[in-house]
């Protein structure tokens, strides 16, 4: 067991090289550099911008170096969390990463928790009570889910909250808190402002889940170990839950792997029409603006995430079921 | 008849020690027994008024070909059809150790039906490969019926499950316990599964074509142990299966079944030398013989099942019998007649009736 996640870790390592050198690559191969942008506006703005100051910022920034070199110094700044220098926000990229990286895989793991707990029971409810009105109704809504697209439901779920429960939904904190040091009225107001985006963003995936749910355990229940625990007398809702569940879960493990990502990119819409800090809109924007050392590290960290969430996803399904066994 | 068990320890030797007097009363009596389904294409009418007796302490096979009723019969003794079958008729009677059960007067998720489930009335299944539930090990299945009927002490449970699967001759029973099903061969988790439906002590044992899907020296080793159960133990067995040499090598009586009802009763011996119904009679000509004539081709049984959603009048074999009195057999249902003692035939041929051919019954 130890040597299989020790091999794994490795080859883990080995897809995120790769992954860096490609991120880097493609995101330096347009023409030009945040730093020329940078200089056009000094020189719009009647700033004397000499030569030898271009040359000079060219030589802090290392624009001109081949992207090799560029990715080398960048890649050895991780060893000691150096992840560079953003052009655009005139800060070291770890300085604005860590906080909206922590607030999106929270907003994501939250998500993915909501999109559980309600899909799993949702489903098995459908799945038992087939063709009937509340299994219709749960249908519909899950088809509405599942279509619906997210920043419009962001739109919607927040004008109702303004309009019906009259808070303000943006942003993270209110005003009164936005600067006050954290305590108690500080979180609660927190999560008064997560709760909209934790639905918009769990709310796709629940559908998706609900339906994945209900068709598995719908196969799930012709199989005859399902017959067997009847016959031996097991109670209706035991052998539902107990023997027919317990085997329909794979689906919903493996996605924690692969909803990860997915979930992240559905942030990034969510929190541009929601307005808040997490690391969606700052990939956005770094990537319009060609901020290399932003993009790249970004990209490199979730890519990490997909990494190891599916590694996390490979060791929960050999809890779930006995036949999955690493290195046999 | 059932508080005769009620002072003995050992229930099987009570059982065997009290098996004169008990004779005479079958452990289960199915009485005019109705099942259907209603489905998006009709109504499929899947027993038609099935009415036979499991008689203690002996093996009764019920034979026939797939979509007869056969497994249908088996799971409404269990209330466990699926879904959206129902029993729409007849009566259900098991006469157990302690009391007799109208299986028919209860809920099928009633308390009392489930109680009688794996205790009173255990089932083992075709698949050996599909019956265990994949993810928990032999040992936890076996005692959870263990749990649910006699022990609430989960190591005392687990304890009975290591000795039933030393009882049905598992190799290294502690180990099998702690394996998952795939880790076993299709014998050995048929061997768990009889071990499972033998752990409550139950007084009738429902097999569905257990050996179907099993090779043959399996299948040799685990009719030995059915045979082994009903000799030393007395145990009442209700064995489902197609085939007629697994009916020879086991049974003591047989039911052939054709289409939802019953055409046929009678034991082995009635059935193998002296058959009555020309669908029993076409069966039995249908199995290849090793020494027989290997030229001649083998007999089939002429058409196919009809088409289960449309429902036929009369006999439901006369499309394909041989013998099918036209204006008779295709419009009324025989009623069973008596061919000798135990052997009964429902056919028009047998009928010494107001219509009066029994010299048919002579040349058929």
């Amino acid at each position: 067991m130890l040597s299989v996640v020790a091999r794994r870790g490795l080859y883990m390592l080995v897809t995120l090289a790769v992954v860096s050198v490609l991120s880097f690559a493609i995101i330096a191969a347009p023409p030009g550099s945040a730093l020329s942008q940078k200089i056009s506006q000094l020189q719009s703005q009647g700033g004397e911008v000499t030569e030898a100051q271009i040359v000079a910022l060219k030589e802090q920034y290392g624009v001109d170096d081949s992207w090799f070199t560029q990715y080398g110094k960048w890649i050895t700044g991780f060893w000691h969390g150096d992840f560079g220098f953003s052009f655009t926000l005139n800060e070291p990229v770890s300085s604005v990463i860590w906080s909206r990286l922590a607030l999106s895989v929270l907003l994501s793991i939250g998500a993915l928790l909501i999109a559980w707990g309600l899909s799993i029971p949702l489903g098995v409810y459908s799945a038992t009570h087939r063709h009937t009105l509340p299994d219709s109704v749960i249908t519909v809504i899950q088809f509405i889910g599942v279509a619906i697209p997210e920043f419009l439901f962001a739109l919607v779920v927040m004008s109702l909250a303004a309009h019906y429960l009259g808070t303000d939904v943006g942003g993270l904190f209110s005003n009164d808190y936005a600067d006050a040091p954290w305590g108690w009225g500080k979180f609660v107001d927190l999560l008064g402002h997560l709760w909209v985006p934790l639905i918009v963003i769990a709310a796709g995936s629940t559908a998706w889940l609900t339906r994945v749910m209900r068709a598995n355990l719908l196969d799930v229940l012709n199989n005859q170990y399902v017959q067997t625990a009847r016959a031996k007398g097991v109670a209706e809702r035991q052998v539902i839950w107990k023997h027919a569940v317990r085997n329909s879960l794979h689906p919903l493990v493996m996605t924690f792997g692969t909803t990860f990502p997915v979930l992240i990119s559905g942030e990034a819409i969510v929190s541009i029409v929601l307005n808040l800090p997490t690391i969606g809109p700052l990939l956005v924007n770094s990537l319009l603006n060609k901020d290399m050392y932003v993009a790249g590290t970004i990209l490199l960290l979730l890519s990490a995430l997909l990494v190891i969430g599916n590694f996390v996803a490979d060791l929960l399904l050999t809890v779930v079921d006995p036949r999955i066994r690493f290195g046999e | 008849m059932s508080q005769l068990y009620a002072a003995g320890d050992d229930v099987h030797a009570t059982a065997r020690h009290e098996e004169s007097h008990l004779d005479s009363s079958p452990v289960l009596s199915v009485c005019d027994l109705e099942v259907q389904f209603p489905t998006p294409l009709g109504l499929v009418r899947a027993l038609n008024g099935v009415t036979f007796d499991v008689p203690r302490g002996k093996v009764l096979g019920i034979v026939g070909e797939s979509g007869c009723g056969k497994s249908v019969t088996a799971r409404a003794v269990l209330q466990i059809i699926e879904k959206p079958g129902r029993i729409t008729g007849g009566s259900i009677t098991l006469r157990g150790e302690s009391e007799t059960t109208e299986i028919t007067g209860l809920g099928p998720d009633s308390k009392r039906m489930r109680a009688l489930r794996g205790s009173e009335i255990a089932m083992i299944f075709q698949e050996p490969m599909s019956s265990l539930n994949p993810v928990y090990t032999i040992g936890a299945q076996i005692a959870e019926a263990v749990l649910i009927h006699q022990t609430p002490d989960r190591d005392e449970a687990l304890r009975r499950a290591v000795d039933m699967l030393r009882q049905v001759g598992m190799p290294h029973p502690e180990a099998a316990a702690a394996s998952y099903p795939h880790q076993l061969s299709g014998g050995m988790r048929q061997r768990a599964m009889i071990a499972m439906a033998l752990s409550c002590n139950p007084t009738l044992l429902i097999a569905d074509e257990p050996t179907t899907a099993l090779d043959v020296t399996t299948e040799a080793q685990i009719l030995e142990l059915i045979r082994n159960l009903r000799d030393r133990a007395g145990m009442s067995i209700m064995f489902i299966t197609h085939s007629m040499g697994v009916v020879a090598q086991l049974c003591d009586e047989v039911i052939v079944m054709y289409l939802g009802r019953i055409v046929e009763r009678g034991s082995v011996d009635d059935l193998f030398y002296d058959a009555k119904h020309p669908y029993t009679r076409a069966l039995l000509r249908s199995i290849p013989r090793i020494g027989g004539n290997r030229k001649a081709p083998l007999e089939v049984i002429e058409g196919s099942v009809p088409d289960p959603h449309h429902r036929l009048a009369g006999c439901p074999f006369h499309p394909g019998c041989p013998k099918a009195i036209p204006g008779r057999c295709d419009t009324t249902v025989p009623a069973p007649s008596t061919a000798g003692p135990g052997h009964t035939v429902q056919c028009h041929l047998y009928q010494a009736d107001e219509i009066g051919h029994p010299e048919r019954a002579e040349n058929v």
